[in-house]
Order: structure tokens, then sequence, then C-alpha cells
């Protein structure tokens, strides 16, 4: 566990100290947003609403907040299968999310993806993928596509502590360095990958993202339950991907509070409930924002009710959006397979291009 | 007499074969202490132990190549994929390796290994988690792929994949693991169902339903719809075993019913059915008065969307109907 959280020293970082009040208060209002979506998810997906999967991001949320509250026009993100966080944070619509949750039209993949597969690339968020560490690979590329045209920008590729050991991912990083590209990889480091602990799982010294010595890349690690210190460690990364086209390993600590998803029938097995409430008690990434904010005289406790009972609205409306949405047309199926038929290019009118009967 | 569930099946099958040969070792990820993810070695660990049930990272590469390479000394793995969708990590190692070794080694080395795990769509799990790879795995010489419908079936290939000594790839469902339809009523000695072989799951005279896997359950429903609503007699032939394939059980059936629909959750582009067409055309083609028709999953990678997934892979609905278009 944590030692005594130094929100303090963070605070005063160049990217922290100019923030503006409003600011700070649209990082609380996010996180909240997050957490209520998630909440409100389960709920549905508990009452039937949803198939697959579902991933739930509790507990995270300061990583996905902070570290997109920094990104710029250039700056691109992608991640694995627990993506409701990233997506609302770079801006996706409570709606679209829980649409794609009920299989609807109106989904931001059009019920096509579903929990796992979340996609904005018109808001640089390149997904949610399904296969573990698959996602590393394509990071790197959208840094090759930065670097390639000549573009001042950087890709942040987030992975669990679990995908550090796929050998996609450590291809990636000798290509990170080699080839001298401007992605930044953030480990969120939950501690288990499903029911394995960090223990069980890995072969390293004192941390996943000291893998980086060995390929010559710079690395750093944090507390990922404070926004301050996320967003401190993230700039630094993200200057040196703008200025000098250099990858970084970040690593943030955090906890997820659920289970590995919803079907995880050992939820209670490989970790007890009770180191779950330590951290909860004394790290919940919003409650340590929220007193931060309340201490520097930012919001006092109706502010934060305010944004809570917004954010709990905006959640239960996003889910009757979902509910009243239709479905895609069993002709959807086949639609968005190929570029060229959907647009019926000269192209897409050669040859056949499906078989079914 | 009690019915064994299909992942029931498959968990008696992998523990006598535990206690039968010393060699043999599960490996995979979650395997161990979890019970597997979708529970199929449920108790492994704590009966045989970590030499026996060794979880793994997620790195499916590395821990499938390295039980091909251990299966080259002798050891006799039974790897676990939690999908089979995850096998696309592994190919290399599941393709270049253990389907050549033995052929380019002129025969001194065999890879006696069994790759292990669900290949379905139809759980709402996306394009990723939901592919059936039987197909590709059939279309490469030096492996052997089988995918049981039942328990009676998991439970007897399962025995058959660890005992035989080269590469056999088990392509399980997710959908059929707890599935009563799945259930066999399994006797208490132990014995094997050969791979290769196909079996006459129904009788019929009309037309033959011929399916592997979960549209076995799928064309047996469909049968009785069939006989039940429009007076068909449908013969349903599950293949059981994809390669090696008993063309001889596929054949007798289509000389006695003369027509065939073929039921495969493959995409159509050399899906399985395809194979199974050629074979009846090249070798019953006196025997059919009419031509042979599919009922595959819908073009596409897997939809999420729930009730638009239920259509795209086959449903009885869907077979109902193709055999009616049968002249
Ligand atoms: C290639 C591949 N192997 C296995 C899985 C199944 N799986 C999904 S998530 C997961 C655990 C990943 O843990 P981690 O990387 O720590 O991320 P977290 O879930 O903690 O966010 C596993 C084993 C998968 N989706 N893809
Ligand atoms: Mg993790």
């Amino acid at each position: 566990m944590q030692e005594q959280i130094e929100t303090h020293k963070y605070s005063e970082a160049e990217v922290n100290k100019s923030l503006a009040d409003s600011e700070k208060i649209e990082f609380l209002r996010q996180m909240v947003r997050i957490r209520r979506f998630e909440e409100a998810s389960l709920k549905y997906y508990n009452a039937g609403k949803m198939g697959g999967f579902l991933h739930l991001y509790i507990g995270q949320e300061s990583i996905a907040v902070g570290t997109a509250s920094l990104c710029g026009d250039n700056d691109h993100i992608i991640t694995a299968y627990r993506d409701h966080g990233h997506a609302l944070a770079v801006g996706m619509s409570m709606n679209e999310c829980m649409a794609e949750l009920y299989g609807k039209k109106t989904g931001c993949s059009k019920g096509k993806g579903g929990s796992m597969h979340f996609f904005a690339p018109d808001k640089n968020f390149w997904g949610g993928h399904g296969i573990v560490a698959g996602q590393t690979p394509l990071g790197l590329g959208l840094a090759y596509g930065l670097k390639y045209n000549e573009v001042k920008g950087a890709s942040l590729c987030f992975l669990g502590d679990g995908a550090v050991n796929q050998g996609s991912f450590h291809e990636s990083l000798n290509l990170a360095q080699l080839w001298e590209l401007p992605v930044i990889y953030i480990i969120e480091n939950n501690g288990y990958s499903m029911g394995t602990s960090q223990k069980r799982s890995s072969a390293f010294n004192n941390c996943l993202a000291g893998r980086g010595d060995a390929y010559g890349i710079e690395w750093d690690v944090g507390k990922g339950n404070d926004i301050y210190e996320v967003r401190a460690k993230t700039k630094e990364a993200m200057d040196r991907a703008h200025n000098d086209s250099q990858p970084t390993i970040l690593e943030f600590d955090t906890c997820r509070y659920q289970g590995h998803s919803v079907a995880d029938s050992n939820a209670k097995k490989y970790r007890s409930p009770e180191e779950i409430d330590y951290y909860k008690e004394n790290y919940d990434p919003i409650n340590v924002w929220k007193n931060s904010l309340l201490e520097e005289g930012v919001i006092d406790e109706n502010d934060y009710k305010e944004i809570d009972n917004a954010a709990k609205d905006e959640a239960k409306e996003s889910a009757t959006f979902a509910e009243e949405s239709p479905f895609p047309e069993p002709s959807a199926i086949t639609d968005d397979v190929y570029f060229e038929v959907d647009n019926q290019t000269e192209s897409g009118k050669q040859g056949k291009h499906f078989f079914h009967d | 007499m009690a019915l064994t569930l299909y992942r029931q099946a498959l968990n008696r099958a992998l523990d006598e074969e535990l206690a039968n040969d010393e060699q043999v070792v599960i490996i995979g990820e979650e395997v161990a202490e979890y019970n597997g993810a979708y529970k199929v070695t449920n108790g492994l660990w704590k009966k045989w132990g970590d030499k026996r049930v060794v979880d793994t990272p997620i790195s499916e590469a590395g821990f499938i190549g390295m039980g091909i390479g251990a299966s080259m000394m002798g050891v006799r793995p039974v790897m676990e994929l939690m999908f089979f969708s995850f096998a696309y990590v592994a190919l290399d190692q599941m393709i270049n390796n253990a389907a050549c070794v033995r052929y380019m080694s002129g025969g001194l080395i065999n890879c006696p290994i069994v790759i292990r795990g669900p290949a379905n769509a139809g759980t709402s799990v996306g394009a990723t988690h939901s592919h059936t790879p039987e197909n590709l795995f059939a279309n490469v010489p030096g492996l052997k792929v089988v995918t049981p419908a039942t328990a009676h079936d998991a439970y007897g290939l399962m025995k058959s994949a660890v005992r035989d000594n080269d590469p056999v790839y088990v392509m399980e469902n997710t959908l059929l693991y707890g599935d009563p339809a799945a259930a066999s009523d399994l006797p208490d000695d132990e014995f094997t169902v050969p791979i290769g072989s196909a079996e006459v799951k129904r009788q019929g005279t009309d037309v033959s339903l011929i399916a592997h896997g979960r549209s076995v359950i799928v064309a047996l429903e469909a049968a009785k719809q069939l006989d039940e609503e429009k007076g068909i007699n449908a013969e349903v032939v599950d293949l059981r075993s994809i390669r090696p394939l008993d063309e001889e059980t596929i054949l007798k059936s289509v000389e006695k019913t003369n027509r065939a629909v073929l039921i495969d959750e493959n995409k159509p582009f050399c899906g399985v059915s395809s194979q199974i067409a050629a074979t009846i055309q090249e070798k019953a083609f006196d025997s059919l008065d009419s031509p042979v028709l599919r009922v595959t999953s819908i073009d596409a990678p897997a939809i999420y969307c729930p009730p638009l997934e239920k259509e795209q892979v086959p449903n009885v609905s869907r077979v109902v109907d193709m055999v009616q278009k049968l002249g």
C-alpha cells in the first residue's frame, strides 16, 4: 500500500500551479461523471440490458482524467477494454457510450463494438481494444503517424499490469526507442490481471516501468490516485514526446474496486474486501481530489453535491436515451466491413465481397 | 442417472488423464488458482498441485510456444487458451512450429500437445473474442482439429487428444459448457471417442443436416421442428472431428437422404462447410436431388448487438427456412 500522499509537492509543479479553479473543478466533475456512469452501467447490466463483458473503471478515474486533461489537438489516446473512463475523459457523451453498451444504433460504434470497443477518432480516441496488449503496437503506430507527418504530438497508450507481459508490448518498446517515436506507455497498475496478482505474473525489479531500462527508455512511477501527480509526471513525458520525439513509460499505482469484469466469479477470493476498503477509505481518487479542493477553498460541500447530483442525473438520462434508441437493422451486420463497399466505389462494386446465403 | 455437463465432462477427462500419465500438465491463464475462467479446470490445481496445473502470465505466444517445445521433449501439455480467439497472438507457434516441426525433421520430432479453449460467437463479446478458427487450423496439414458438441464427445475426444502423438486443437464452446441440451449420461468407466469419427446424432430419411460444434445442437432442434411442423424427417450428422474428417459417414448419410444442408458457425468463405460441400459433390454427386445448401454465420466480424448477433450465427429458424428451400 501507498505511503502518505505527497499531494503538495506535485501541486507546486508548473503544470498544476497555473490551473484555474474552474479547471480543477472540471477534473472533479469528470471523475464523478465517470464513476456515476460506471455505477449506472453496472445497474443496467445487472438488469439484463447488456450482453457480453463489462469491465468497470471505478477507482482508477484520476488517471484517465489527469492524463486527458493535458491533451491538445495533436495528442492521441488508445487503451484496452476497460475503456469507459478514457472515453468520457476525452469528451465522448454518456449517451453514445451507454447506447453502445445497450447495443443500440445510437451507440458510439453503432452497437457493433460493445463495452470493450468504444471509438471516437474525431476526439483522438482510438479505442477500446479487447486483446490484451493488442493496442500497444497500435499506440506506437499513432506515434509513427505523428512523426511521419511532422506533427508535434504524442500518443498516450494505456495498458494494464498484466498486459506488460505480452511480446507485442516488448517489440513495441524496442521500436519506440529505436525509431524515437513520441509514444507514452501508461501502465495502470491495479495490482491484478483478472485473478492473478502482479507478483504471480511478472518478473521485475522494483517496478514494471523499469523494464524500460533494457531499451534505454525513460520511465517514471507515481501514485495514480492524485491528479496533481498524474499530471506532473505525464507532462514531463509529453514534453519529451513533443520536444524530443522520445518515448516514455509511466506506471501509476491504482486500484479497481469492482471485479475484473462483472462476470468475475472469484472477485472476493483472490484479494480481500479489506484490501479494497482500505484503499477506498484512504486513497480514493475522487475523495483525495475533493479534499484538496475543499482545503484550497476552491469548492465547498454544496458544490460537490451539485456536481454529484448532476452526474447521477446525466447517467440516468443516458440510460433512458439508450433504452429508447432503436437497435441497428439486421442489414447493418454487413455494413462497415469494407470502406469501398459502403461507399459504392468502383472497387467496392468489383467482385463478390460477402458469401453468406 | 444425473447428467454430466459439457464442462464437467472435460474436467473429468483432464482429471483422469492427469492421473493416467505423469507427463500430462495443464498450463494456461487462470487455470490453477482461479479454477479456470470458465471453470473447466475447477478443482484440478487443488488436487494436483503447482507442478501439474500451472497459471501463466498473459503471454500467449510465449507460453503456447513453450508448450510446443516441451512436447518435443516428451512432456504432454494441455494448454488452455481462455478464448480460442487469443490463438491469433500465438499463431506463429501454433502453425509454423507445432504443425511443421515433425515434417521438417523428417519425422524425428513429435508434438504431442493439446491446445484447448472455447471457439464460438453468440455471447456478445464482440469481434475480437468471437472467432471460430477451426477451418483455419484444419487448413494446416500436421494439425488435428476436433469440435465436440456434447458432453459425451467432449470427454471422449479430450482423452483421445491427450493420448494422441500429434498436436490436437480442441475447440469448445462457452455456450455449451453449462447447456443442458449438451449434457450427457456418462458411464462410470473410462472411454474414448476416436479422433476422425463422425456420428449420426439423429436418424432421418429426407435430408442430411451436417454440422459441428454447437451447430449440432441447433441442427437437432431444427430437425425436431421440421418433423413436428413440416413433416420433414431430417438426419443429423455431427462431424465431431474436422481434421481428420470422417468422409464415409457424411457420404453414407447423403446417399441415403439425397439432400444436404450444412450448418456451420464459420464464416462462409472456405469455412468447414466449404470442404464438406466439395467432398459431397465430388463423391456423391449422383445421389444428390438438389444442390448442397449452407447456413453459416453472416459474413462480417461478430457484431456486439445482442439481438443481432443471434441472427448472425446459425439458428433454428434459419436452418428450417433453408431446408425448405431445397427442391
Ligand atoms: C490476448 C488476450 N489474452 C487474454 C485475455 C483475457 N483477459 C482479458 S483482461 C485480462 C487481464 C488483464 O489484466 P491487466 O492488463 O492488468 O488489466 P486490468 O484488467 O487490470 O485493467 C485477461 C487475462 C485477452 N482479452 N486477450
Ligand atoms: Mg491490472
